[in-house]
């Protein structure tokens, strides 16, 4: 029988004497029998190992798979340590529940809890969760981290990631949130727009930086301006920057969140990624999801242990502010390898690489007719309009194996580079494009 | 007990290197960068693969042994599945790629939601949601949104049983619905009567398990679901438990308007530590134009994802499409598996589940004796009194016997509840030894009580001070 099921005809006979059962079917017996299926589900027969994998490989190679990414916006490529790839696909790790019985699962719990203090040491803050579905979701969790009873009222610029700003308002709109949009100047928070925006109804100010176009934002002016009026500052950021540039904390944010897939995660197709959560430790009880602790056993040796559970939906019910149950711990485990396998030398020069590439590339692509969109400092992404339409660009880049920027409108696009691009592929993009654009 | 990651670390010391960087350097103005390192561990390849193989060691997964949490399905996790999901056509191509190169993608998650309807009878999928939880809190925003598109406002409460998962209140609440929570009757199922009393026009909707969290197919399922019709709500299935009843009964058909499965629990994709799982939503064909953007859906021209010009979705629930390659393990399950397969799976879960009822009914009592579905809950209420021994206490003791313990003190309305899962995937040895330990501790807890009372003994560590951990939370390294 198939199934992975191992019971074999003579023990299920045996099994079903025991239980003074006539068959498999008789164990339904109860069920109203108008709601019995009278047939056999429309699916396809099962399939041997060798031709499910056939199938799967066929479909897997109907997708292009490209030897050179110049596409971020939220997702990027880089180099997966095969140390990080093969111990992070243990069994013990890959099989295990959530370690509720903590006797059982000192090692996964501590492996949260060393996630909680990489991303801690990374963003500055005093706390972290043990990691909720992704970025976007993080951001819509963290509403309900600042809103008060009184001050319902979000700040939000539209250069933060599309995604982020459509699932904060779906999560928004039967919260009794209020989103307020924050104009842009340049493809930066307008800081005059904000000091107008920010009353005594304001409960927190979000932001992404480096923002959705790449670029540096004004953080401790934003801070400035947003615990002025006692309100809470969100910094949505892409962990691996931190490595290199300033902490979240040390620019004035109360709360970091943000999407950790750039930790060592493949791009996937969307998912499963990594949603990560930290805040200053005032907020530590309005963390949403598991938090991983360190205790003492009966006799007194350093243990761990998931915390802090009163916060969460299997004790609060109704009155807890997230559903949130499962969330992606074995991601979780990828980018503290991940961070551990680079040390933070590593880190920086991944950060670093990324960093000096994309201005490489820019240079290059103002020599043969580019021009830069916005004027202002930026970190691995730019947004270039280009003199050309850029599906052609986009064309172009295919035929070299290399996928494009993501194209924002008929001659504007969105680039990243990262550290797997070498000067000479992005050497020869640059001949070529220079020929088509002549 | 294992150093810590950072206790490891020696200054200096190197794990992977990247390539030189061959590109002239950048100078950020001084206000952006970073002053400090961060105190990520310094550590070699070598010392990293020991910490880890040493953490892997004090992790207990369905590869190590039985795991019968009940309501969590630990089925065991097909490693052809992590195959086909680490495949590079799959795992390395960008979610914002253009469409005509990720045709295989696209082909696969349209199948596997096609699937999933034949699967629970509904009419179309969408498999954005990342998790049970977040599928609970897709599927009644559709409720919502389809309440409002009717111009029905006055519909602001949701009825969850008082044995459901704690997720099902959390999301109503989430979903700005005020909770009404109904008593179960002795069977685990909805109190027909308690419902009566509670359905008027400002229902919005009702959340069932189906069977119920003791493990019981409701009989009244279909006076339930019509009930709440009548007063013009909708059914919600939380597909928690849809292991007991593949092939053989469908939510769709028993009434219910929207479903979540946790292919995480029925479709054999593995829990990974807590995460990540998937969470598709079913829904019948009257509440398609609302799923969320970011749904495949097919065109007379092809593939297209919802997005923010389909007005009338509930928006967004995450970024891209979901958990992609969590989908693929289990597209790739139910390939293997096929129409009699999965029905093989259920018969067999529910097959076992009844096998280890039956061997431990007489030493433990089982809140509902009759035919159980997938999953059964015993009660300790009774050797607590008389020993002093609780479920936890049991629980711990069977650590010692390299088994995971059954979910503890769930559900709510069942006193020192043991909530046993056993899944299709075990074998008949397995359940006897199980059988076999849960005697010999019963007897146990009458002779010698201090034994269990101090267990676990052979863990990495002994048990663990829960109470210190929250009073004195200590939630990173201290350097």
């Amino acid at each position: 029988m198939a199934g992975y099921i191992l019971n074999t005809d003579q023990e299920r006979t045996v099994m079903l004497e025991q239980i003074k059962r006539a068959s498999l079917d008789d164990l339904y017996a109860e069920l109203p029998s108008d709601l019995k299926l009278k047939q056999d589900l429309n699916l396809s027969a099962g399939q041997s190992e060798f031709a499910v994998m056939a199938k799967l490989k066929a479909l897997s190679s109907q997708n292009k798979v490209y030897s050179t990414i110049l596409r971020g916006a939220g997702v990027e490529h880089h180099h997966v340590p095969a140390v990080v790839k093969q111990l992070s696909n243990r069994e013990e790790f890959v099989s295990a529940y959530t370690p509720y019985q903590s006797e059982l699962s000192q090692g996964v719990l501590q492996s949260i809890f060393e996630y909680q203090t990489q991303m801690c040491e990374l963003t500055g803050m005093d706390v972290c969760n043990a990691s909720v579905y992704d970025g976007a979701t993080a951001a819509a969790e963290a509403m309900q981290m600042v809103v008060e009873r009184n001050r319902r009222v979000i700040l939000m610029p539209e250069n933060m990631h599309p995604h982020v700003l459509q699932t904060m308002r779906t999560y928004a709109q039967w919260a009794n949130i209020q989103l307020v949009d924050l104009k842009t100047i340049d493809g930066r928070i307008d800081l005059n727009d904000l000091q107008a925006k920010c009353d005594a109804n304001t409960a927190g100010v979000f932001i992404q930086h480096p923002n959705y176009f790449g670029l540096l934002e004004d953080v401790q002016e934003i801070s400035r301006i947003t615990h002025g009026i006692q309100a809470k500052l969100v910094q949505y950021t892409n962990p691996l920057t931190c490595a290199y540039l300033k902490s979240p904390r040390a620019l004035g944010a109360d709360i970091a969140i943000g999407e950790a897939q750039s930790l060592g995660i493949p791009m996937s197709f969307g998912g499963p990624y990594l949603g990560f959560m930290a805040a200053s430790a005032d907020l530590v009880r309005r963390l949403p999801g598991r938090i991983a602790g360190q205790t003492v056993d009966l006799d007194g040796k350093r243990a761990f242990t998931l915390t802090l559970q009163a916060r969460e939906q299997h004790i609060r019910r109704e009155k807890a502010s997230s559903s949130i149950c499962s969330n992606q711990a074995l991601m979780a485990l990828v980018a503290s390898m991940y961070c551990a396998s680079m040390g933070p030398q590593g880190l920086k020069e991944v950060a670093d690489a990324g960093l000096r590439k994309a201005h490489y590339l820019l240079q290059e692509l103002e020599k043969i007719g580019f021009k830069r969109k916005y004027e202002g400092p930026f970190f691995n992404e730019f947004v270039v309009v280009s003199p050309i339409e850029h599906s052609i660009i986009e064309r172009v880049c295919d035929e070299m194996d290399i996928l494009a920027g993501l194209g924002l409108s008929s001659h504007e696009s969105l680039w990243c580079v990262t550290e797997t691009t070498s000067k000479a592929t992005l050497d020869q993009l640059i001949a070529r494009l220079k020929e088509v654009i002549q | 007990m294992s150093k810590l990651l950072f206790e490891r670390s020696v200054v200096g010391r190197r794990g992977i290197l990247i390539d030189p960087i061959d590109v002239p350097e950048v100078k950020l103005d001084e206000q952006y960068v970073r002053q400090s390192k961060p105190r990520l561990p310094e550590i070699g390849e070598v010392d990293l693969v020991r910490h880890y193989m040493e953490l892997s060691k004090y992790t207990f997964g369905v590869d190590n042994g039985f795991y019968p949490l009940g309501s969590c399905t630990m089925k065991y996790n097909p490693k052809l599945n992590e195959a086909t999901a680490s495949l590079e056509g799959f795992a390395n191509i960008h979610p914002s790629q253009s469409l005509e190169t990720v045709q295989g993608a696209l082909t696969l998650m349209d199948d596997l939601s096609h699937s999933l309807c034949e699967i629970t009878g509904m009419d179309a999928f969408t498999l954005q949601p990342a998790a049970g939880a977040h599928g609970e809190f897709t599927g009644l925003l559709l409720i919502h949104a389809y309440h409002k598109a009717n111009n029905d406002t006055k519909r602001t409460k949701v009825i969850v049983p008082d044995s459901s998962h704690g997720t099902n209140p959390a999301s109503a609440a989430m979903a700005g619905y005020q909770v009404i929570s109904v008593p179960s009757n002795a069977q685990g199922g909805v109190d027909v009567d308690a419902l009566k009393l509670v359905l008027n026009d400002e229902i919005a909707g009702l959340m069932l398990t189906n069977p119920n969290t003791l493990g019981l197919f409701d009989p009244n399922i279909e006076l339930i679901t019509s009930m709440v019709h009548e007063v013009g709500g909708l059914l919600y299935y939380d597909g928690a438990n849809l292991n007991a009843i593949m092939g053989t009964a469908r939510p769709g058909d028993m009434g219910f308007d929207v479903v979540h499965l946790n292919l995480h629990k029925t479709f054999s994709t593995p829990h990974g530590g807590g995460g990540p799982g998937s969470g598709p939503v079913g829904v019948k064909a009257f509440l398609k134009p609302f799923l969320p953007q970011g749904s495949l859906v097919k065109e007379t021209y092809g593939y297209r994802f919802l997005d923010e010009r389909d007005q009338s979705s509930i928006g967004r629930m995450r970024s891209y499409y979901g958990n992609f390659l969590v989908n693929v393990r289990a597209y790739t399950y139910i390939q293997s598996l096929g129409r009699d397969g999965l029905k093989a799976a259920s018969q067999n879960a529910v097959l076992n589940a009844n096998y280890l009822m039956e061997g431990l009914k007489d030493t433990y009592p089982v809140t509902y004796p009759g035919t159980c579905m997938h999953e059964f809950v015993i009660s300790l209420e009774k050797l607590k009194k008389e020993t002093g021994i609780s479920a936890k206490d049991i629980s711990k003791a069977l650590l010692d016997y390299g088994m995971h313990p059954p979910t503890m003190y769930f559900p709510l309305i069942v006193h020192e509840a043991l909530m046993i899962e056993p899944t299709e995937t075990e074998s008949k040895e397995t359940l006897d030894f199980f059988i076999e330990t849960m005697k010999k501790l019963h007897d146990l807890a009458y002779s010698k009580p201090e034994v269990i009372l101090n267990a676990p003994y052979s863990t990495p560590v002994k048990r663990v001070d829960d109470v210190q951990a929250a009073r004195n939370p200590i939630l990173k390294y201290m350097f």
